[in-house]
């Protein structure tokens, strides 16, 4: 049998070219440049200091927004590269034959993983006390006036085994274990992959196979405990049962638009010929189905503390519905992330064409920055928060960091696995 | 409806052949009616050069009409016809009327992409189905050719195209409806 496939180059690697580093670069330092502007800005204008110290609460510093920026990213773009290790694990676990040529793009993502572990870690170091209302020590002493009994019912989770108030070591081991996994896991699929590259036969596909299962096992619950810790915590006193869902969701389709838009782009710039606009159409609906997907869990959560009306659950949605800083995005998260994506991807052909699906994705991406953002800010700044430059620029600075780590990770190795043995049958799709 | 139609049959025994005979039949001009096989054949539909389904497009009018309904009549209900105060919130308390316009959405969507279903494709219970030929239930693949829309050309020319292409018998079939 004659296949087809071997008319295509399938040696081919990924040139990462100046001309695309330069203008990355670009994008970086106009990033930075913003995060400059922004942060001498926040500095001078010192107005707010006495504000928050009449809320009672702490005075407030221009550098808890810089933290609050840096922890937004860090866990938004964590979840972008840990997706990209994800959706290439369930090809291998659901033995997808249609996505084999672009199984390598989702990989590079993971590139990022060991540089976010350490960003994360340093980040918790040095802004955990800024960040994290649960750091103060007071809230577990008895005979404070501050202490809180539910967040002392919770400290456990946080300081277990040493005293609460002290040092959070089982908060710090299980963000040192999944990471740890995490990575252990994509530098294992990338070692199959660099030997089914160089050896062929099925047996580095089986292999693959088996360590995507035991990685999507662990994901599984990792993905909902880095949820709780990470973005949850902050707001201590709150808890909603569906969060690991929801922050999946979002971390998801920010992923599946990433891993989209690299596949478009790189079609741009004359690679992957092999693919054509049936597996783009697949990407399509995947970005449109979990888009839809992340609403239900968005609107899931909602409502039912919206109907419930319990003050200790509500208090959430009432901190940020009712700011005249996140009152807006509430509405312009809805909008970017449900409304748009879900009318434009509505037909075959939006799915099928390079240009709706760039807009969309970009669009998402964006968007699920604004829900991450959301997610953290209201509960670490309160009405200090907002979008300015500062967190313009930072978003640009991670994500052209993101974009430089990823593409100079996929020039590594092959672009295409050219022992997949399901290359013929990712060809012949057809939908 | 009283007329007599006659139709042309080739059967053919293999998809691929059959694949290949479609496009050689549509190049010399003949309009095919309608082939029939046993079992889906992939890319069939395109050969033949059918358009695309326009079933989603009723399949979104029926689902709006299912958002406006349940909207409408949540709102009817709640704030004219019999208001009640749910949980401290207003009458007129949207998020609550999600869940049921989304049901009513996927309902009437469902419902109305059936019933255009079943009328463009004429299946009513008491159809008569037109039977070509029986063994395309079985194992062969029937190609119709209508001889009122070959008008232009001669019978027996047709018969040969059909030969040529790979067919395995060419039959007369006539309907009386």
């Amino acid at each position: 049998m004659a296949h087809e496939v071997q008319n295509f180059n399938l040696d081919q690697k990924f040139d990462f070219t100046p001309g695309i580093k330069k203008s990355i670069m670009t994008v970086l330092l106009i990033g930075a440049a913003l995060l400059v502007v922004g942060i001498v800005l926040a500095m001078m204008g010192g107005g707010h200091a006495e504000e928050g110290a009449e809320a009672g609460g702490h005075a407030f510093h221009w550098y808890q927004r810089l933290y609050a920026n840096i922890w937004i990213n860090n866990v938004y773009f964590t979840g972008i590269a840990i997706v990209g290790v994800f959706f290439f694990a369930i090809q291998y676990a659901a033995q997808a034959g249609w996505s084999a040529p672009i199984t390598r793009v989702m990989l590079a993502f993971g590139n990022w993983l060991p540089i976010a572990a350490v960003l994360m870690i340093v980040t918790f170091f040095v802004a955990g006390h800024d960040l994290f209302h649960w750091w103060h020590a007071e809230l577990f002493d008895k005979n404070s006036a501050e202490y809180d009994k539910i967040i002392d019912g919770k400290g456990a989770f946080f300081y277990w085994p040493m005293e609460k108030g002290t040092f959070p070591i089982f908060y710090i081991v299980r963000m040192v274990v999944f990471f740890g996994f995490w990575v252990f896991f994509f530098s294992k699929f990338k070692k199959i992959a660099a030997a089914e590259d160089q050896l062929g036969g099925t047996s580095h596909w089986f292999k693959m196979r088996s360590w995507s299962a035991y990685f999507l096992v662990f994901f599984a619950v990792s993905s909902s405990i880095s949820a709780w810790d990470w973005v949850m915590s902050i707001d201590t006193h709150w808890f909603s049962t569906l969060f690991g869902w929801y922050v999946f969701s979002s971390w998801f389709v920010a992923g599946l638009s990433a891993i989209t838009l690299a596949v478009i782009f790189l079609k741009g710039k004359g690679y992957l010929e092999m693919v054509n606009e049936n597996h783009v159409h697949d990407l399509g609906k995947f970005v449109f189905g979990f888009s839809i997907f992340w609403t239900y869990l968005w609107f899931s959560q909602f409502l039912l503390i919206y109907y419930a009306n319990i003050p200790e659950e509500t208090v959430y949605f009432v901190e940020r519905l009712t700011s005249d800083v996140y009152g807006g995005f509430i509405f312009v998260n809805i909008a970017m992330n449900f409304v748009l994506p879900f009318l434009v991807l509505m037909t075959r052909d939006a799915k099928r064409h390079g240009v709706f699906l760039k807009l969309v994705c970009t669009l998402l991406i964006v968007g699920h920055w604004v829900d991450f953002f959301l997610m953290v800010q209201p509960g670490t700044l309160g009405h200090n928060g907002g979008v300015g430059l500062m967190e313009v620029g930072m978003f640009l600075v991670y994500g052209s960091a993101v974009a430089l780590v990823v593409l100079g990770g996929l020039a590594k190795g092959n672009l295409i696995p050219k022992n997949h043995p399901m290359l013929e049958e990712s060809y012949q799709h057809h939908i | 409806m009283e007329r007599d139609t006659h139709f042309v049959l080739g059967v053919y025994e293999d998809e691929d052949v059959l694949l290949d005979a479609v496009k050689q039949v549509r190049s010399s001009g003949v309009k095919i009616h309608e082939v029939y096989s046993p079992y889906p054949v992939h890319g069939l539909e395109h050969v033949l050069g059918y358009k695309r389904s326009r079933l989603p497009i009723a399949a979104f009018l029926f689902g709006m009409l299912g958002t406006s309904l349940a909207l409408t009549m949540q709102f009817y209900m709640m704030k004219f016809d019999w208001p009640m105060i749910i949980g401290g919130k207003d009458y007129a308390a949207f998020p609550d009327f999600i869940p049921v316009s989304f049901e009513m959405t996927v309902l009437l969507a469902a419902f109305g992409m059936v019933g255009v279903f079943m009328v463009s494709s004429n299946l009513k219970p008491w159809a008569q189905p037109r039977i070509f030929d029986v063994r395309i239930t079985d194992d062969k693949h029937v190609m119709a050719i209508d001889i009122a829309n070959n008008s232009a050309m001669d019978q027996e020319k047709i018969k040969e195209i059909l030969k040529s292409s790979g067919a395995t018998e060419v039959n007369n079939k006539s309907f009386d409806e």
